[in-house]
């Protein structure tokens, strides 16, 4: 039995013996499989959906949002979210089809005893799509006032998600907070890659001394706990400062302490490929070093540094929640979704008004969603390992 | 085994002396100093700019950072001298090492509870490969992960708040917060605790999980294993006694990358729930630019995080030799 197994598996490793299925292997890119291995990973293909998805709404966040981050109705201040029905039976027992919403009227709570919104179960207030609202600029330049969906109705907002302290929609700021928290992670992993790339690489490539000190000063960075460092780096940040100065600094912040992780993998990947055969050959065929490096090596080991990049841009949406949250991050009027959870600081408000910490349901999801693409790419990264 | 630990120990020395000096730069870099801070608030009750260059002059600030950066030191080494407090007119040193305590022991029963809640979720994983069990394990792992740990600890509060009617903050109960310590209110802080090393713990849980898992994988897989199964040994006492003793010596080594983390995990969580430990006097300290108190505290957490990294290391020699002899 075990003799048949043996023989049937030499069968397929030999040249001669070709399989259309091992032709096919045989014959495909990196990219392609990369690509094939990473389709079986179901849980980083819904992951890389639903980051795809999530990044797409930040990119279109002003269309989506039924309103913008700052328009505010001051009868809807710490509104419930509003709900969604599509079929309404009126008190005359008319019925109504359609997606539609109630408008909130104040009532009184007779068993907390004080005055909060509920919706008013008899106006029917259809939601539309595309429609006209609050005006903005699309990405800053094109003025619009079409949303995606809406009432319609300028004095009846559209609180899916209820409203905040101001009486602005939450649904809008998350949206509109995507942009930032997202954005945020990929400058700040961008900058860390830089770093990591050039110094990672310098340790890889030269070696000896070099590569000993750098790597004792990557593990002392490693081993101070982080979130005190960032909070120090934080503080300095002056609090009269512009607040795009200020996305800049953070940004810098994090990336300045993040780094070192990409550090390991790239200094890996050149201490891993510096000896195999296609590099000697380059060398001996009288290659450059920056040719080498970029022609040869940086091709090779791409698949593992995008894998470790999306593994890295979660700890930086992370990073940059909790400084916001603890107010020494990203300030308003700046809109993010560390800055959105501010609201939620005291634990009065948050019994009174839950929804504020949904705001962290839209962290918790991207964060997860990242996770499970990035795992998936790292086991594809290396297409040629079994 | 000597050897090792003295090399371990001597690279102690240099990593310490970089940690302190990044310290004192970050604490440092805010543009003016303590006595800015207090010129800005004492600007009506008459206190004139010779007052507060007197008061430079007697903290040292008028020095070059460097000077102040040795006499900082030195004070350090020579006599447990952290410098002063600003902002509550004390040495440091009576600040700190009571909070600092309990920052430790926060993160100290944070570790024990991931270990208690990794360990056998990575063995049943492992045990289990491709079940039902498998995949729900690591679910649980990744929303560890996923969930910023401040906003677990708001949630807790919030549950805690409005089902049970209870708040959670604080590791005392009112009548001992101030108390002297005593059995009772050893017993109260154990009762407390359990919440924020519950919530600090969960984050570093999923990527022990894993560890676990793989490493368990890797050596379910080997010849002895087999060996041992044709011979008849039971599967649990199989898993037990060899695989899994195996396993778990990259488990230990990783405590040098976990301990960061629960570190950095406690002192949010801390100033989230208003814990007495070192996060929200750490936090204070660096609105109120008070910086000898800021920069003890961020030093004193890198160190206790090193020596704890070392004791994994030694005790990772222990259990391994293939370690000590490398």
């Amino acid at each position: 039995m075990l003799e048949v197994e043996h023989a049937a598996r030499a069968a397929k490793d030999r040249p001669d013996t070709l399989t259309r299925k091992r032709e096919r292997y045989l014959a495909a890119g990196q990219w392609q499989l990369i690509w094939r291995r990473f389709r079986r990973h179901k849980l980083g293909l819904a992951g890389g959906a639903v980051a795809a998805l999530i990044y797409l709404v930040a990119l279109f966040a002003e269309f989506l949002a039924p309103t913008t981050f700052e328009e505010y109705t001051a009868a809807y201040r710490f509104a419930p979210p509003m709900p969604v029905e599509i079929v309404h039976i009126a008190q005359d027992g008319s019925w109504h089809w359609g997606l539609h919403t109630h408008p909130l009227v104040p009532t009184v709570d007779k068993v907390k005893m004080r005055r909060t919104l509920a919706p008013d179960g008899q106006t029917v207030v259809p939601i539309h799509f595309f429609v006209s609202g609050a005006p903005y600029k699309f990405w800053g330049i094109f003025p619009t006032d079409l949303h995606f969906f809406g009432t319609g109705d300028p004095k009846i907002p559209l609180m899916l998600l209820g409203g905040d302290r101001l009486g602005r929609d939450l649904l809008s700021r998350i949206i509109y907070g995507s942009r930032i928290s997202l954005s945020i992670g990929l400058f700040g992993v961008a900058i860390s890659l830089l770093l990591g790339v050039i110094i990672g690489g310098i340790s890889g490539y030269i070696g000896g001394i070099t590569d000993n000190l750098i790597q004792r000063l990557v593990e002392i960075l490693d081993s101070i706990p982080s979130v005190p460092l960032w909070i120090g780096l934080a503080a300095i940040i002056p609090l009269t400062l512009a607040p795009e100065l200020v996305y800049f600094l953070i940004t810098l912040i994090l990336a300045l302490i993040g780094w070192t992780g990409l550090a390991r993998v790239v200094r890996g990947r050149f201490l891993a490929l510096k000896h195999e055969d296609f590099i000697i050959a380059a060398r001996l065929d009288g290659a450059s070093s920056l040719r080498i490096i970029l022609r040869h090596m940086v091709p090779s080991f791409m698949s593992h540094i995008i894998a470790a990049l999306s593994l890295a841009i979660p700890g930086m949406i992370l990073a940059e929640t909790a400084l916001s949250y603890l107010g020494i991050g990203l300030r308003p009027p700046v809109v993010s979704w560390g800055v959105l959870l501010q609201d939620a600081q005291n634990i009065r408000t948050i019994v009174e008004a839950p929804w504020l910490l949904l705001p962290g349901g839209a962290v918790i999801v991207t964060v997860l969603a990242l996770n499970f693409l990035g795992d998936g790419l790292r086991d594809a990264a290396d297409p040629y390992s079994t | 085994m000597l050897g090792y630990i003295a090399r371990r120990i001597l690279m102690i020395v240099p990593t310490m002396l970089v940690i302190s000096m990044v310290v004192f730069l970050v604490i440092q870099l805010p543009p003016g100093d303590y006595a800015n801070t207090l010129m800005a608030t004492m600007q009506d009750s008459g206190m004139d700019n010779f007052g507060v260059e007197a008061l430079r002059k007697q903290y040292g600030l008028d020095q070059p950072v460097w000077i102040q950066y040795g006499r900082w030191i030195w004070g350090i080494l020579s006599a447990g001298d952290f410098g002063y407090s600003f902002k509550w007119s004390v040495p440091v040193s009576q600040l700190i090492w009571d909070r600092l305590g309990l920052s430790v022991l926060v993160s100290l029963s944070a570790l024990l509870l991931t270990w208690a809640i990794a360990l056998p979720i990575g063995i049943f994983a492992a045990a289990r490969k491709y079940t039902v069990g498998d995949y729900l394990a690591s679910f649980i792992g990744f929303a560890g992960l996923a969930v910023p740990n401040f906003l677990l600890a708001l949630l807790i509060m919030y549950g805690a708040f409005s089902i049970f009617g209870m708040s959670v903050g604080g590791l005392f109960s009112a009548e001992y917060v101030n108390a002297p310590w005593s059995f009772a209110k050893i017993g109260d802080l154990l009762s407390h605790i359990w919440i924020p090393a519950l919530v600090v713990g969960l984050g570093g849980t999923a990527s022990l999980i894993r560890i676990m898992r793989a490493n368990l994988l890797d050596e379910l897989g080997k010849p002895y294993v087999v060996t041992a199964r044709a011979k008849g040994l039971g599967e649990t006492r199989l898993l037990l006694k060899y695989p899994l003793r195996l396993a778990l010596n990259p488990f230990v080594s990783s405590l040098a990358w976990v301990l960061p983390g629960l570190v950095s995990g406690e002192t949010i969580v801390s100033i989230v729930l208003s814990l007495p430990t070192t996060g929200p006097l750490l936090l204070d300290a660096l609105i109120a630019q008070d910086m000898y108190l800021a920069g003890s505290i961020i030093l004193m957490l890198s160190v206790l995080t090193i020596v704890g990294t070392l004791l994994s290391d030694i005790l990772l020699a222990i259990l391994d030799p293939r370690v000590r002899y490398a």
